[in-house]
């Protein structure tokens, strides 16, 4: 374990300047700062580059810290399988602005799963994904995103209020848009679950 | 709608050509023209799971056929999801071993050793040299024992049943081995930060080694079944086809990038426990079908067996905990006698034992792929974020690439072939 960062920071910070913010060694990991609108762009780099070649996405998280003034963080973690190296890349993203960043599926299609669950869990939103849809949490769950620090560990709804939305819950909404337009069925829904439906609209039948 | 798919049947009575291949013949003309646009039926929506015996756990499978082609596959997975990482928030480190136990629970005592790693990294802990040969040991023990279910349950799932119970007899001998050292089974909570729960018991490794000696055969009898049988043949060969390209890009790990021809094993690459001390080959597969990703776990189980015996011949004596205050109790025998001792364990048991400020990404190799712990410490005895990379996660989300174009019957093998756990997807 060296504490000498990975030599990718200096080429990054060579090539885009600015949308490099920092970078740190902790743990013997060295880790990127990239400004928000610019990071697809520099992850894009990363990948083809002919002297980084980030080929294989590990993974795509994100961290909120328990201090409520701390950005929440939209993690990567990218390996070149080639080169034997690995480089985590964050994204900050301040908490009174919109919770969005770029989607990376085109570049990894490793990204759609994983880009999916961090907006299950957090809901960071990310723009350009084929198919943004909950994950883990059914699609019409309400109460929010479970792993940020406001949620609290039990959930929002009392149990009792929870049995009551699970039963009564619209069971066409466990189909997604896409399979029932496969199965034809859409046109057959009630209007007002079409509607919600088509809005993308979280919340049970209220 | 997409073209008329050439499909292919293994002949009713089953063979294998000069090359080794099973001999195929196509079912339906590449030609769409040949039967006409009147042939053509709507597609058909059908719903596999969540409880089914074939998706291996609470996976549920929307599939759009047409005929018996698999359009569009569309899993819905979370039918388990438990909120580990959120739970473990809430925990201190040594009270989140026993929800990772639960994650993929065909390979506790690996998962235990990865978030032990995980933390003990982050703490600067160095354990002892005794307790890194028993970890190893622990590790490749659950890779054994998950390859084994695996093998079982997809041979049950592409129709041979005799292999099922051979693979769960030597998997019960297994975990009698570590019901002995444990005292669990399945949900082992094997390690502590800094060490383990227990030294294994008196002459625990020569009952190892003897296991070690016989367990080989086995897997030799099986291969008698299974590596030139006809139906295995053709129903595993050309299934579920990933190139080393397409499993990068889904970020396969473990068996199913290297099924594919990606020689990328943590143990070599990122060695962790004094694997690269260790002599053992990496197999890797040429096709990257459901027949290479068999190849590649059988003679992952042997060269297991291998470091296995090499781990026992290096065990030396000695303590399994470190010896760092921080994060180990004091011994029973001084906690009742001395007062000094009492006041250690009971601030470290409700306290917790606090990690500096930092975060770690600690890679292991476990059975079903690269299994991640992403720790991050603001200082406190709780870690602010723990998360899990799920290898069979990631290995799952390539289901649709792997299985549309092929026959509702492939979806299963494939499906079986990517050797998923769901508590370990849905967490």
């Amino acid at each position: 374990m060296s504490d000498a960062p990975n030599p990718s920071v200096a080429a990054l910070r060579a090539r885009f300047g600015a949308a490099v913010q920092r970078s740190a060694v902790v743990s013997g990991a060295t880790i990127v700062w990239l400004a928000r609108d610019r990071a697809h762009e520099v992850l894009a780099w990363l990948r083809d580059a002919p002297g980084e070649r980030y080929d294989y996405l590990v993974d795509v998280t994100a961290v909120e810290y328990r201090d409520r003034e701390r950005p929440l963080e939209v993690v990567y973690q990218l390996r070149s399988l080639a080169r034997n190296v690995q480089l985590r890349v964050k994204i900050e993203l301040p908490k009174d602005a919109a919770l969005e960043v770029d989607s990376v599926v085109d570049l990894w299609n490793g990204a759609n799963w994983l880009e999916r669950e961090t907006y299950d869990m957090f809901g960071v939103r990310f723009r350009g994904h084929p198919d943004l849809r909950r994950l883990l949490m059914w699609e019409t769950y309400s109460e929010g995103y479970p792993l940020r620090k406001d949620f609290p560990l039990r959930g929002r709804f009392s149990r009792s209020e929870q049995v009551r939305r699970a039963l009564g819950a619209d069971l066409s909404a466990h189909y997604s848009m896409e399979e029932l337009s496969i199965a034809e069925a859409y046109d057959s829904l009630p209007a007002e679950v079409r509607e919600r439906l088509a809005a993308g609209r979280e919340g049970g039948k209220s | 709608m997409a073209e008329k798919r050439v499909l292919e049947l293994a002949l009713a009575t089953p063979g294998v050509d000069a090359a080794g291949n099973a001999t195929r013949v196509p079912l339906v003309a590449a030609a769409s023209d040949a039967n006409g646009p009147e042939m053509r039926t709507d597609h058909m929506l059908i719903n596999i799971g969540p409880q089914h015996p074939a998706t291996h756990g609470v996976l549920r499978l929307v599939v759009e056929l047409d005929g018996e082609v698999v359009v569009r596959v569309i899993p819905h997975i979370g039918y388990l999801h438990s909120g580990f990482e959120k739970l473990g928030e809430y925990r201190h480190y040594n009270q989140i071993i026993p929800l990772t136990d639960r994650t993929d629970y065909l390979s506790a005592p690996a998962n235990n050793v990865a978030f032990a790693l995980a933390a003990e990294q982050l703490m600067g802990i160095e354990i002892t040299e005794r307790c890194k040969v028993l970890r190893v040991i622990a590790c490749e023990l659950s890779r054994i024992i998950s390859h084994l279910v695996w093998a079982g349950t997809t041979a049950i799932d592409i129709g041979a049943f005799t292999v099922f119970l051979w693979m769960f007899q030597e998997r019960e001998r297994v975990y009698n081995l570590i019901e002995e050292w444990t005292g669990a089974r399945l949900t082992t909570t094997l390690t502590r930060v800094g060490g383990l729960m227990a030294d294994v018991p008196d002459g625990w490794t020569g009952r190892l080694r003897e296991w070690c000696r016989k367990f080989p055969k086995t897997l030799d009898e099986v291969d008698r079944m299974l590596l030139r049988n006809g139906i295995w043949l053709g129903r595993t060969q050309d299934v579920g086809v990933m190139s080393a390209a397409e499993a990068i890009d889904y970020s396969l790990s473990g068996p199913m990038l290297r099924a594919s021809g990606v020689a990328f094993d943590v143990r070599k690459d990122h060695p962790y426990l004094g694997y690269e001390t260790y002599d053992f080959e990496v197999p890797v597969g040429e096709h990257g079908d459901v027949y290479d990703r068999y190849l590649v776990r059988m003679e992952e189980m042997r060269q297991s067996v291998r470091i296995l015996l090499q781990a026992l011949d290096r065990l030396p004596d000695g303590p399994i905990n470190a010896s760092d205050p921080r994060v180990i109790l004091p011994p029973k025998q001084r906690l009742m006698s001395d007062m000094e001792s009492m006041i250690h364990h009971f601030k470290q048991v409700m306290e917790g034992v606090p990690a500096p400020v930092g975060e770690v990404y600690l890679p292991v190799e476990n059975p079903k792929g690269e299994l991640g712990t992403y720790l991050v410490s603001d200082g406190s005895a709780k870690p602010v974020r723990w998360r899990i990379r799920p290898p069979s996660f990631l290995n799952i989300a390539a289901l649709p690439k792997m299985a549309e174009g092929h026959l509702l019957s492939d979806l299963i093998a494939i499906n079986a072939s990517v050797d998923i756990v769901m508590g370990e997807i849905d967490r």
